[in-house]
């Protein structure tokens, strides 16, 4: 009787090698894409509460709007609701070529999504979260940002738009 | 040879499952097509009225029907026949495994009433605070309540044969649904403390609110090894079955094919943060983590690749192929249950690929929760899985029932019109996410379409309908061979891929369970445990329901 060991046929064990070889390049490529060029993922903000988040005077959303921090910078605080209506607040801003928006974006009651067309940013809206995520609009143009998480019957017509203008 | 016979009761135990799977599957699915046709600008719902009253009452449908209950309850048939045949024994405790079933069933209808109510429009993810009838959440936590008493009775039939049997190699088939069951039960304690912690006490009144990123953490805890779930068993049928349909060939390697079940054990559960590296209240450093654990488990695919195709070329050649790639024409394509699985295995290839876009972190920026990511699931479990347990049920129904099946011919033609209708549906969502195209959405109906999608929304409704003609012809199969007059002549047989290497020989790590047992919970613990002590810790329950469908 021969004995009991792991046969490994030599085809095999290449293509184990080059699978994993292969997946250790995507890794790579991802960190690179991560770490060097900055292309991240949204990262914990601050936390509301979604029940006063639209009332509180306290909170940015009473007054959801674009805030100029300094030349060129802009701050956006965004509401996402489905109630009374599914929409944005606000669901219409406009900035100058090559502006850098940082968008904080929240619910005021279920989850919804954030997905500006054309650029990287799409991110989960969560009631008692917020989200950030900065982005730099250097093309003139409509940017369309829609909702991407189902959030009731008014899902699909959940939209805003982003100017930029020359 | 003789083959060891199930007795008449086992064979309608399993039977049983077969046909609740396929009545889901016959309700979920007809309203994919629906879906498709509404992309396509045809809008069917209005005269569904008032029996479905939206969109998505019909999604909620086609995604818990499709998903949850058509694979759950076939894959737990298919699973009790391989713990039976495979250990040569009967169920050690018949009883507990009737209850579980029954349990199953009478949650699928405790969770349907609501559902055709539209009390529970919240779909097949059921993200709070969108808040669903009681009996929604009551209805699922019986499934799975169920399908795990079922897997104690595997498992208690496990042990007793391990008794009988002391120093035998757990024969592949049974092992393989062992693994599987295993991985069912340590990962859908996500959803079961989603449910009974927050969810239901929430619907009954008993705590005002929930926190929504919480139990989006649990529900993903169950959601990415689901599809491990799904997968396992089309993987048994490939690797232990296929390669004998399709050319009387071997399993190449059963060592390799064990130690892929055992890595798909260990490593598919800790990486559910990949369906969150969009979400707000999670560190990128573990979104990171999970991303790389993400990429190690491709590699128990690959290797399932490897040895699965090398089987099949053992077959083809055994049966005159030569070539590089011609051996494939060999293949016993005439036999519907080869073709449709053979089909489903080509599609997987592209899901794959799709999969290990949506899992490149970044990459995900860009196509989160658009059209892309049900183009890649509708290649997976849509085809990978449904197609291949399609294949399986035309040997195993004619086993179960003594029926001979209904014009193969049929049968065969029904496989291929699935992959050529999936292949224009699923190219179609895949290439309308890259554009932006968000899913769960009525594309028919949203007010920001840019004309370039028109053609590809033309394309969802052609795969559709092509869809919808395939899953009519399997229906019509499985009801025509349920009623077939013609008796199959003999026992039909149990198609078994022997190892092309006794065994016995394969080293007994291979077969022992707690090393991996342990190591799949330790993994848990390490790149689950501090975020969700963290998050626990914190919990804000502040979102009150919202019924806003
Ligand atoms: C008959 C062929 C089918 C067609 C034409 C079809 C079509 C579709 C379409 C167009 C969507 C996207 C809806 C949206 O995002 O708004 C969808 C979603 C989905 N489909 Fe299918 N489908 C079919 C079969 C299946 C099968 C067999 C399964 C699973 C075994 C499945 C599982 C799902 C799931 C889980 C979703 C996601 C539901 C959600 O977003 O909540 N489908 N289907
Ligand atoms: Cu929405
Ligand atoms: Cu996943």
């Amino acid at each position: 009787m021969s004995t009991q060991s792991m046969h490994i046929d030599a085809y095999e064990r290449n293509w184990m090698i080059f699978g994993i070889v292969m997946l250790a390049l995507f890794a790579a490529a991802v960190s690179v894409a991560a770490f060097g060029m900055g292309i991240q993922v949204p990262a914990p903000e601050q936390r509301v509460d979604p029940r006063t988040v639209a009332t509180d005077p306290n909170s940015p959303w009473s007054n959801p709007g674009l805030r100029e921090i300094a030349p060129g910078k802009y701050d956006a605080y965004i509401l996402a609701r489905a109630i009374p209506k599914w929409e944005y607040l606000p669901n219409e801003m406009t900035v100058p070529a090559g502006s850098t928006v940082s968008f904080y974006v929240t619910s005021a009651d279920v989850q919804h999504g954030f997905k500006i067309q054309d650029t990287n940013a799409n991110f989960m809206v969560l009631p008692g979260q917020v989200s950030k995520l900065t982005i730099t609009f250097d093309k003139p143009g409509t940017y369309n940002f829609i909702c991407t998480e189902y959030c009731g019957s008014g899902h699909g017509v959940m939209y805003g738009a982003i100017i930029v203008t020359p | 040879m003789t083959q060891y016979q199930l007795s008449t009761g086992e064979k309608k135990f399993i039977g049983w499952h077969l046909l609740a799977a396929i009545l889901a599957f016959a309700v979920g699915s007809f309203f994919g097509p629906l879906q498709a046709f509404e992309h396509a600008g045809w809008d069917l719902y209005p005269y569904l009225k008032p029996l479905i009253k939206s969109y998505y009452q019909g999604l909620t449908i086609h995604g818990v029907l499709n998903a949850l209950v058509w694979t759950t309850f076939f894959i737990m048939g298919f699973l009790t026949f391989n713990v039976i045949f495979g250990l040569k024994r009967p169920l050690k405790n018949m009883t507990l495994n009737k209850v579980g079933f029954w349990m199953m069933v009478v949650g699928v209808l405790t969770a349907a009433v609501p559902i055709l109510a539209n009390e529970a429009t919240v779909l097949f993810t059921f993200y709070p605070p969108l808040k669903a009838n009681p009996f929604f959440y009551i209805g699922l936590t019986l499934v799975v309540v169920g399908s795990w008493v079922e897997g104690w009775g595997f498992f208690m039939t496990y042990a007793a044969w391990r008794k009988e049997h002391p120093n035998e190699r757990t024969p592949f088939i049974a092992f393989g649904s062992l693994v599987t069951t295993l991985l069912w039960q340590i990962c859908t304690l996500g959803v079961a403390v989603e449910i009974l912690t927050m969810l239901l006490p929430w619907s009954l009144g008993l705590i005002e609110g929930v926190d929504p990123q919480l139990a989006r953490t649990y529900f993903w805890f169950t959601g990415h090894p689901l599809v491990y779930f799904w997968l396992l068993p089309a993987y048994i049928s490939w690797y232990a079955m296929l390669p004998k349909q399709a050319g009387g060939g071997k399993m190449f390697s059963d060592s390799l094919a064990r130690l892929a079940f055992w890595l798909f054990l260990v490593l598919s559960t800790p990486l559910g943060f990949h369906h969150q590296y969009v979400d707000p209240g999670v560190p990128p450093v573990w979104k990171f983590i999970h991303a790389m654990l993400t990429f190690s488990v491709f590699f128990p695919s690959l290797m399932t690749a490897f040895t699965v195709i090398a089987s099949l070329e053992y077959a083809g050649r055994k049966q005159g192929g030569t070539g590089t790639l011609r051996w494939i024409g060999k293949l016993n394509w005439s036999n519907p249950s080869v073709a449709a699985q053979l089909l489903a295995g080509i599609l997987f290839f592209f899901g794959g690929i799709g999969g290990l876009a949506n899992a490149s972190y970044n990459v995900n920026l860009v196509l989160h929760n658009t059209a892309f990511v049900p183009g890649h699931f509708h290649l997976t479990v849509a085809t990978a899985v449904t197609l291949s347990f399609m294949g399986i049920s035309y040997w195993l129904v004619p086993y179960l029932t003594g029926k001979k099946l209904w014009q193969p011919k049929w049968a065969t033609i029904q496989a291929w019109v699935w992959f050529i209708g999936m292949i224009i549906f699923s190219n179609s969502m895949h290439v309308l996410g890259l554009l932006g195209a968000p899913r769960r959405v009525p594309l028919g109906l949203a007010p920001y379409i840019p004309a370039e999608w028109n053609s590809r929304l033309f394309q969802v409704g052609v795969g559709g309908a092509i869809l919808f003609v395939s899953g009519v012809l399997y229906l019509v199969v499985m009801y025509k061979t349920a009623t077939n007059k013609q008796t199959v002549e003999s026992e039909v047989e149990v198609p078994i891929a022997e190892a092309m290497q006794d065994p016995a020989l394969s080293p007994v790590w291979l077969d022992r369970w707690s090393p991996w047992v342990y190591g799949a919970l330790a993994l848990i613990v390490i790149v689950y445990g501090p975020q969700l002590f963290d998050m626990i810790k914190n919990i804000a329950l502040t979102s009150p329901g919202f019924r806003v469908w």
